[in-house]
């Protein structure tokens, strides 16, 4: 197995074996300007950043975090389908904190146009506009981008190293490259010959991978395929590296306690805590208290005896306050106005209607908690994270302990669940910190479940006043607010220091971009002046205004008299046949209109989002002892479906996240501080009352969408839906528990 | 005063207060990460083990109450030499983030032992302790029902 640690431009030490002799490919003419950070070590060689070849197999060196979404093992098809390496020898590495490595796709997300509606200008306009990415060293994991992003580049890497190594072969058997061919991770000549590219990998060094034409999709072998996770047997068996799961010597093991409140510590008192069992060091973090022990849970108890004097919060200090403050945003200049169809100010004649939506504030409640391990021996600094964002974590962590970047060595793990919340550097930065105070002793600290629920960046409570107008069965009228403090105002903030200008795309998106065709539609953002933590909840916007936009159009279609799906794929249509075509899908699918019980009920859901159409039908029943979901149909479009099994899973888990938040998931506050603590207080659906699911992918979409996240936005909606069908209540404030005896 | 478990058929000699929960010993003392920390309270199912085959959440058992043979995802079986029910999640391609698998596993072995052709409801009741915040409820069914034959086969 190939350790990244040779091969990092500063001693980037995994801990697994060592390599000697190898090459590392890749060469992609956009980016080669943007320094390799591969280099070799004694009797190695490379060329670029996404592979490595020694005498062990190869190794793909992935410039995204893997937190469940399957993007390592799709980012090493894209090599291996153009490298023609046999799956079994493959090895994934996350890389290290690199401008090579930048997100190109993700600042295109910014741009002003809807993106269903993007021409091919408009598709490269964005794409250029990414390349800023590569100024910002925007090495980021997020907005379901990973694929997209990757979908040139690291097929271009893999082409570019085959004829590499058809080149090294060729001199080494004296024939013409020409005549050479690729096969299971060798080079065959016409006589058969086989040179295996272990074998090449010094003689490789010195060749210029050559620039060359990706093979057509026709020919695929692995991509469009459900390939193996390269992850799925260490997650199985226990031996999947987490940061909580790094091994030093002398290790010692640590906790935090931060303000719940979110600002700053008056004082504290250890003196309770300084002589308890295995405690070895209270460090003072400015804004809170950081615990040495010799066991994580020691640690824990001691932390909790530090009595702590905190500073009050910088927002209303109980949710009434805030929602008092998000609603008084209705009333200010919009921030954004980027649909404005027709005119909805003048009169229109038909049936109008109008609703008040409200959402509260959500956890990302990731399984594995905030943690990270530092060592620090005074010259530089090691880390561990399972971060989403490797540039941004490296660059806090060395100016928290006053070190230059390039003193900082950061080594991203698996993540145990991100949905956005590991995107933050919170959780390494106190490590450093705690680290920096006890110099050469490695810290491993874990935060209590406790605070990381107390102390996360949540997403928003939102609000959003529609009025629409219907006749003849059509929508003519739809003009919409929506009322929240801004997730990219806050997050830009506290990131990169600044706030992006121009309108806010991120507070609208799921409403304002959505793809229909109606006469007089307009969405205005208001944003709400509040310091709340609040960060990239899996679908950001989408996740509100999914709901409170999908929610109004059902309400409008029973207005109006339409069938609501029918309703739905009047408008779409109109604007984006593949829209329209997963809408169609999913009504097929659950057999939409058919004959049911009473004790039946469904609702379809549908929501434009991160490139995907997505559309899902619920199924609810009424048990006699609560209501359940049954099953969730669910038909997207992506474009090109690069692992089929892969997508299923990302679309059911999206639908489960946003099931779970739509039926209970809440954070309230009191005296400044969120009110849940743990799973029994902010839990989610558990085997019992999770659906039976039926995805179906679809390819029509002229470009590729992601998968992360398009799950999620359809789910509360058409669950609100089918619950509406089921009793004729409708529930325009979430979650869902408040209204309906759901089976929990 | 030192303690002496036996963990994964291994004896092991714990020198910490007889209060840690075995979660804490596992992780830190004996080095086995396989068992997850999330909650510390019962509410997650991530810390998962056996004790004498019986699935218990390792972050309630105090070091000096340990009554038996601990098991841990290490002791069921290697990436080399996979337990059947292991097997069965890899086929199924179960795991997305898998921090909570381990536990998953661990629990859904003690139900198979006890419950060798579990039904629905069965595994619906044994499993509704452990969460996983991915969602891959749907593939842990289906992975459970399939070692479950292919056990009974064997």
């Amino acid at each position: 197995m190939a350790s990244i640690g040779k091969i990092a431009r500063r001693t980037f030490l995994v801990g697994i074996a060592a390599i000697a002799g190898g090459a590392a490919f890749g060469v992609y003419m956009v980016r080669k300007d943007a320094p390799n950070p591969l280099v070799a070590g004694d009797g190695e060689a490379t060329l670029n950043p996404y592979i490595l070849i020694n005498q062990d197999g190869v190794t793909i060196i992935a410039p995204r975090a893997e937190m469940g979404q399957g993007v390592h093992t799709t980012l090493a098809a894209l090599v291996a389908e153009e490298l023609d390496v046999a799956w079994d020898d493959i090895t994934v590495l996350h890389g290290p904190p690199a401008q090579a490595y930048y997100n190109q796709a993700l600042l295109g997300l910014a741009l002003p146009f809807h993106h269903y509606a993007d021409s091919d200008f408009q598709h490269n306009l964005r794409k250029n506009v990414g390349m800023v990415g590569k100024l910002l060293n925007l090495q980021v994991t997020g907005g379901s981008t990973s694929i997209k992003d990757a979908y040139d580049r690291m097929r271009h890497a893999g082409a570019s190293a085959r004829e590499a190594l058809k080149l090294a072969a060729a001199n080494q058997l004296g024939v013409d490259a020409a005549t050479l061919r690729t096969e299971n991770s060798k080079v065959i000549a016409p006589d058969g010959t086989e040179v295996a590219y272990t074998d090449l990998a010094m003689a490789v060094r010195d060749i210029t991978p050559p620039d060359v034409d990706l093979r057509a999709k026709s020919t695929w072998k692995y991509l469009g395929k459900s390939m193996p996770r390269t992850d799925m047997v260490a997650k199985s068996t226990g031996t999947a590296h987490y940061a909580a799961d790094t091994k030093l010597d002398a290790l010692k093991y640590a906790t935090i306690r931060m303000n719940p409140r979110r600002s700053g510590m008056i004082s504290y008192d250890d003196s309770a805590a300084r002589d308890m069992a295995g405690v070895e060091a209270i460090v003072d973090l400015g804004d809170g208290i950081g615990v040495v022990a010799s066991n994580t849970w020691l640690a824990m108890q001691a932390a909790e005896a530090v009595e702590i004097e905190w500073e009050p919060a910088s927002y209303p200090a109980d949710t009434e306050g805030l929602l008092a403050a998000t609603r008084a945003a209705f009333d200010l200049e919009p921030n954004s106005t980027t649909r404005d169809d027709g005119d909805v100010t003048a009169t229109v004649e038909g049936t109008e209607i109008t609703a008040e939506y409200v959402v509260p504030y959500l956890a990302h409640a990731t399984m594995e908690p905030m943690n990270a391990t530092a060592l620090y021996t005074g010259d530089a600094l090691e880390v561990w994270s399972g971060n989403q964002a490797p540039v941004i974590v490296r660059d806090k962590c060395a100016e928290a302990v006053g070190l230059d970047p390039e003193q900082v060595t950061l080594h991203t793990t698996m993540l145990g669940g991100g949905f956005g919340r590991r995107g933050e550097y919170d959780f390494s930065v106190p490590a450093a910190k705690i680290a920096a105070a006890l110099p050469g002793t490695p810290i491993r600290m874990t935060w209590s479940r406790e605070e990381d629920m107390r102390h996360d960046f949540y997403r928003p409570a939102a609000m959003a006043q529609f009025r629409g107008v219907v006749r003849d069965g059509k929508a003519q009228l739809v003009d919409g607010k929506i009322a929240a403090q801004s997730v990219t105002h806050n997050s830009s903030m506290r990131l990169v220091g600044q706030v992006p200008p121009g309108p806010d795309r991120g507070h609208v998106e799921g409403a304002a971009d959505q793809p229909y065709s109606i006469p007089n539609f307009r969405i205005t953002g208001h944003l709400a002046d509040l310091t709340v933590p609040l960060g990239f909840w899996r679908s950001v916007g989408n996740s509100h205004n999914g709901f409170f936009f999908d929610t109004f159009i059902d309400e409008m279609a029973h207005a109006a008299g339409t069938d609501p799906l029918q309703f739905r794929l009047d408008m779409a249509r109109a604007e984006h046949a593949p829209s329209a075509g997963v809408i169609e899908a999913v009504g097929e699918m659950s057999n939409w209109g058919s004959d049911k019980p009473a004790n039946i009920g469904r609702g379809i859901g549908f929501t434009y989002s991160f490139g995907t159409p997505t559309a899902e039908v619920v199924e609810v029943e009424d048990t006699g002892n609560g209501i359940r979901i049954n099953k969730c149909w669910i038909a997207c479009d992506v474009g090109t479906a690069l692992d089929p099994s892969i997508i299923e899973a990302q679309m059911v888990s999206g639908a489960v996240y946003g099931f779970s938040a739509a039926m209970q998931g809440e954070v309230t506050f009191s005296d400044g501080a969120a009110e849940q603590y743990n799973f029994y207080d902010y839990d989610a659906l558990r085997m019992h009352n999770t659906p039976a699911f039926e995805v179906r992918i679809l390819e029509t979409n002229p470009h590729m969408g992601g998968v992360g996240e398009p799950g999620t936005p359809p789910a509360a909606s058409a669950l609100g839906n089918a619950l509406f069908d089921l009793t004729g209540t409708r529930a325009r404030e979430l979650p869902l528990i408040k209204t309906f005896d759901l089976i929990l | 005063m030192p303690t002496t478990l036996t963990i994964n058929g291994n004896d092991q000699t714990i020198d910490l207060p007889d209060d840690v929960p075995l979660l804490w010993v596992l992780r830190d003392e004996v080095g086995l990460t396989g068992t997850k920390f999330g909650c510390g309270v019962a509410a997650c199912g991530a810390c998962t083990v056996h004790i004498d085959g019986e699935a218990v959440r390792s972050c309630q058992v105090a070091l000096a109450d340990v009554w038996g043979e601990v098991t841990t995802i290490e002791g069921l079986g290697t990436p080399d030499n996979m337990a059947t029910i292991q097997q069965a999640w890899v086929d199924h391609q179960v795991a997305q983030c898998g921090y909570c698998q381990s536990g998953q596993i661990m629990n859904a072995a003690a139900l198979l032992a006890q419950t060798p052709n579990p039904t629905d409801q069965d595994i619906d009741d044994a499993m509704q302790g452990n969460l996983c915040r991915c969602g891959t409820y749907p593939r842990i069914r289906a992975a459970i029902k399939d070692a479950a034959q292919r056990i009974q086969e064997a």
